[in-house]
């Protein structure tokens, strides 16, 4: 209960001081600025809540960590399927996700759209290596494709909530397989087509416990591990013919 | 009871995992073999991906093998100087192996030769072991068949560096051990198996080792094969899940026991028609996988 009233009962303070708000005309912030993903973890959503000034209609975007992604495509060679061309793309952003109070077309024009990569026909994929320009759009389509399988891109714009012409709220939902590391919340207040606020807020979603532990070892201290490793399997050999000695 | 593999990001039943290590341990017990070349298969089967089956059956054999040894050098059967010029060349052979691997993961072609290792492997030994079962079983109804010469002379006794191997009762040259542990060392960080089921007819008809002394010297050499396939795979490819080889472990030394009493009762022949049977059928899923349409023909992979 107090979790739920909690973004709106500090959107109720910010609107109290009327100082800020009219410094400010959009203030946003997320319940949580840190998912921890455990051993069960099946997903979670962030509230992310705000206040704007004036009226006008709210945009989201969500990035996840960016990355050189490499999209592979199979062909059937002497009846096996292998992978046989490729496309790399430069810093694409592992999680993605828009959302709006309205249908975005309808809120922020096309122009806008593109310069600040709202909505997946606008993300600037570029590869990271030569390619023709068939292949790019193809592969380009499948990396897309691909993301939205797994759940990591949305298949359409979430939606964000007004409570009263001020105050607005979105759920932000990630599943369960989540890539881990610093995301990046875009809002944007737009006002008549034309962007009159934003704030970023950066969320981290990290792995912990053990199982996070052991993989930060085997990432970062790798020649440790592999002896670890190695050590580990070494003793439970030992061990199985020192038990087994006088069966 | 469900555990979380953190290096193959994969959810596993415990004990189907401790089921898999004990069955593959068993039928290594019964018959000898390292039974890395059942573990793999079987593993990328549940789900394991490919990179990371091959580098943490590596791990497991390990500890697997070193058991072996141990029992093998109380009985006073393994030549420890031949050990360490096959794993000398095997540990050149396993940097070989992991530098193919790594150069092969990042073509994207890595799942693709393992899969198609792995069919070749196992169809040719299924077939193999097969015929010479069958013709074990068919000579045992048929007495007085002839036995074959044990030690040849050919080319390969008049290569340099001869060296003395008193336990073996050998003088041959260290080049054919080198060669051998270098070839072992390369299949072993590809596949992820000891090769106790190549080195063992080779120890015993190309190198001519008594065959009192080939299971333990085989068993050693495979300790530090796969443990320097292990360090190595881990230190380049990040892709040995200790957590998966240790559970494998556990259920495989308790296997690998019973195997060993239970096969000492039976019938060999009989039995091993029933491995070839089952090395086919998993050489056969594993072609059968790779023809199958996948459900997307794209994938994508994030570069570090």
């Amino acid at each position: 209960m107090i979790r739920r009233l909690a973004p709106a009962l500090v959107a109720l303070m910010l609107l109290a001081l009327p100082g800020a708000a009219r410094a400010q005309q959009l203030v946003a912030d997320l319940t949580s600025h840190l998912v921890a993903i455990t051993t069960g973890f099946t997903g979670t959503s962030v509230v992310l809540f705000g206040a704007i000034e004036g009226g006008g209609d709210i945009v989201v975007v969500v990035r996840g960590p960016e990355g050189e992604t490499v999209v592979r495509r199979k062909s059937r060679v002497a009846g096996i399927w292998l992978n046989t061309r490729s496309v790399a793309f430069a810093n694409v952003p592992s999680f993605y996700a828009v959302l709006a109070n309205k249908p975005v077309g309808d809120i922020v024009p096309a122009n806008l759209r593109q310069v600040h990569e709202i909505g997946i026909d606008n993300l600037k994929l570029n590869p990271a290596e030569k390619a023709n320009a068939a292949d790019i759009a193809e592969f380009r389509t499948a990396l897309i494709e691909e993301q939205q399988r797994g759940g990591f891109y949305d298949k359409q714009p979430g939606t964000v909530n007004f409570l009263g012409d001020k105050l607005f709220r979105a759920s932000l939902d990630f599943p369960a397989t989540v890539p881990t590391g610093t995301y990046s919340i875009q809002v944007f207040l737009v006002r008549k087509g034309d962007i009159v606020a934003a704030q970023t807020t950066p969320l981290i979603i990290s792995q912990t416990g053990l199982e996070a532990d052991i993989n930060d070892f085997a990432q970062n201290r790798s020649l440790l591990y592999g002896l670890v490793a190695v050590a580990m399997a070494a003793m439970a050999g030992w061990g199985a013919t020192f038990m087994f000695r006088n069966a | 009871m469900d555990v979380y593999l953190p290096i193959a990001a994969v959810t596993q039943d415990v004990f189907v995992l401790l089921a898999l290590g004990l069955c593959v341990g068993f039928i290594s017990g019964i018959f000898g073999v390292g039974g890395g070349f059942l573990l793999t298969p079987l593993l990328i089967f549940i789900g394991v991906p490919q990179a990371v089956a091959v580098a943490s059956s590596a791990n497991q054999l390990v500890g697997a093998s070193l058991s072996g040894v141990l029992t093998h050098w109380k009985r006073g059967n393994v030549d420890f100087k031949m050990g360490a010029v096959l794993s000398a060349g095997g540990f050149v052979g396993s940097a070989a192996g992991v530098a193919l691997f790594t150069l092969l993961r990042r073509l994207g072609q890595i799942d693709l030769v393992i899969s198609l290792s792995y069919v070749l492997l196992l169809g040719t030994l299924g077939t193999l072991m097969m015929i010479e079962s069958v013709g074990a079983i068919v000579r045992a109804r048929q007495p007085g068949a002839r036995r074959r010469r044990l030690h040849q002379h050919t080319w390969f006794h008049g290569l340099p560096f001869k060296v003395r191997f008193r336990r073996s009762k050998l003088y041959i040259s260290a080049l054919l051990p080198l060669g051998l542990g270098f070839g072992i060392g390369v299949l072993s960080a590809i596949l992820g198996i000891g090769g106790g089921f190549l080195i063992v007819p080779a120890m015993i008809y190309v190198l001519g080792m008594p065959t009192s002394v080939v299971p333990g010297t085989s068993l050693l050499q495979t300790v530090f094969i796969a443990a320097s396939v292990t360090v190595l795979q881990a230190l380049t490819n990040q892709t040995v899940d200790a957590l998966l080889a240790l559970i494998m472990l556990l259920g495989g030394v308790v296997g690998v026991q019973y195997g060993a009493r239970y096969g000492a009762k039976l019938r060999g022949e009989y039995l091993r028609v029933l491995l070839a049977l089952l090395i086919l059928a998993v050489g056969a899923k594993l072609l059968v996988d790779l023809t199958v349409p996948p459900t997307s023909r794209y994938s994508i992979v994030v570069r570090e």
